[in-house]
């Protein structure tokens, strides 16, 4: 019961659109640059209402992607669920970009039963036997986001960062670990793989919990995709951006919903 | 014959007396609790902010298994230029860190670590970082070759105390 309270949370973090009141899914490591072979980073993934203190819900571990320099996935060390947290370490003996996420795929229903509301989230193969027969109102939404973060060992580089191709995803112009302050940022964020033009970006500086106002900064894709930042204090950045669209791959979906979320460290110069 | 050898020398000498630069970096005493003495990086970055020499790297280089790369990066300007391309240790750059107390390094034009740069704008760069401590980049800009002897200088302030360029032509 507690689980499917947690899960039904996680979705309306994932599911609603980002306002002031929507809660951050994050995924925040230890170090996003390191400098020696034998260095681990420790990372703790969670759904809060600070960024980036945990205060809400763990995120879940079950959705954990890591990928090595090499394109190999790797598994995480120590992995650990609490109360208001996920955490896990990782070893991170390859040279180049380790790339770790949270990819969420699947579906959410609201529905009524006998006057009541109702919601669901699952797997496609599960719906057909997770809604009952006399449901009414019954509405499907598809939804796909990623959560992720970047961690590189030596010099930027190698396999990890190239798309996947499916929802929405961020590609590298400048390197996502080798953010200064003062120097322009860009990246591409493309949509299955393909540009995805004129989408709103947000960018929030972590912290919030110790100043009064989330002092977003927003821009907006160009028609390539490509955005941009100019960050002028170091620290974490949440960056995200959604959409959402009537490509479903289930024929019960009439909507399908798009998040993806870096958190991207800038250094002092 | 022996007499003569010195006298010899002098004259090899004379025409090869290349250009040099006679560096000198500070580390302050401090008082704090914990002490730990800094990593420094000192390179000359081209104006494009390419690095044209690596100078000396001072750090933890006796750990067991390079266990002492592991903190390279905090300094952070010169992991991002050049550190994080290299292969450490580096020959003839890399070294122990070093006590409070005035360092002084000299370096000759054409040869390591300095090599030859083309003439230009350039700049020195000392940057230190330190274990439980602070961070601090210091810069002199220079122009290359010199034609009279210069004497350039910029004061740290935590991290760092006076730092001296000579150049000669």
């Amino acid at each position: 019961m507690k689980h499917l309270f947690v899960r039904a949370a996680l979705v309306a973090a994932l599911v609603l659109p980002f306002g002031a009141q929507a809660h951050k899914m994050w995924i925040v490591p230890s170090s996003t640059v390191v400098s020696s072979d034998d260095a681990w980073v420790t990372v703790d993934a969670a759904v809060s209402n600070d960024l980036y203190y945990p205060d809400h819900f763990p995120a879940q571990l079950d959705q954990l992607a890591i990928t090595a320099p090499d394109g190999t996935q790797v598994k995480p060390e120590n992995p650990w669920t609490g109360k208001y947290r996920s955490a896990f370490d990782l070893p991170v003996p390859q040279k180049g970009t380790y790339r770790i996420a949270l990819v969420n795929q699947g579906l959410f229903a609201n529905y009524e039963l006998d006057g009541q509301k109702k919601r669901w989230r699952g797997k496609a193969d599960e719906l057909k036997t997770a809604i009952p027969a006399n449901a009414k109102n019954v509405q499907v939404s598809e939804m796909a986001s990623r959560v992720e973060t970047f961690v590189t060992q030596g010099k930027p580089g190698g396999n990890a960062l190239k798309p996947t191709g499916k929802g929405l995803e961020l590609a590298a112009v400048t390197q996502p670990n080798d953010l200064v302050t003062g120097e322009k940022a860009t990246f591409q964020l493309l949509l299955d793989g393909k540009p995805a033009a004129n989408l709103k970006v947000t960018a929030i500086q972590g912290a919030t919990r110790y100043r009064n106002a989330q002092d977003e900064q927003d821009t907006q894709t160009d028609k390539d995709g490509r955005f941009s930042f100019t960050f002028n204090n170091p620290g974490m950045y949440w960056v995200n951006a959604s959409t959402e669209d009537d490509k479903t791959s289930v024929k019960e979906a009439k909507q399908r919903r798009l998040a993806y979320t870096a958190t991207l460290e800038v250094l002092p110069q | 014959m022996r007499r003569t050898l010195p006298l010899a020398l002098c004259f090899l000498a004379a025409p090869v007396a290349a250009a040099d630069m006679n560096l000198t970096v500070e580390i302050p005493t401090l008082k704090v609790a914990e002490y730990h003495r800094p990593y420094v990086a000192v390179w000359i970055e081209r104006e494009d902010h390419s690095v044209a020499a690596n100078l000396a790297v001072w750090y933890d280089v006796k750990k067991a298994s390079g266990e002492g790369t592991k903190w390279l990066k905090d300094m952070r300007q010169w992991w991002r230029r050049s550190g994080r391309d290299q292969t450490m240790p580096i020959d003839g750059v890399s070294g122990a860190t070093r006590p409070a107390g005035q360092h002084q390094l000299r370096f000759t034009d054409g040869k390591a670590p300095l090599g030859t740069l083309a003439p230009g704008h350039y700049e020195l760069i000392v940057e230190a970082a330190r274990e439980v401590g602070g961070h601090e980049t210091q810069r002199i800009a220079f122009d290359w070759p010199v034609k009279a002897p210069a004497h350039l200088a910029a004061q740290g302030t935590d991290e760092l105390g006076q730092i001296t360029l000579d150049l000669n032509p």
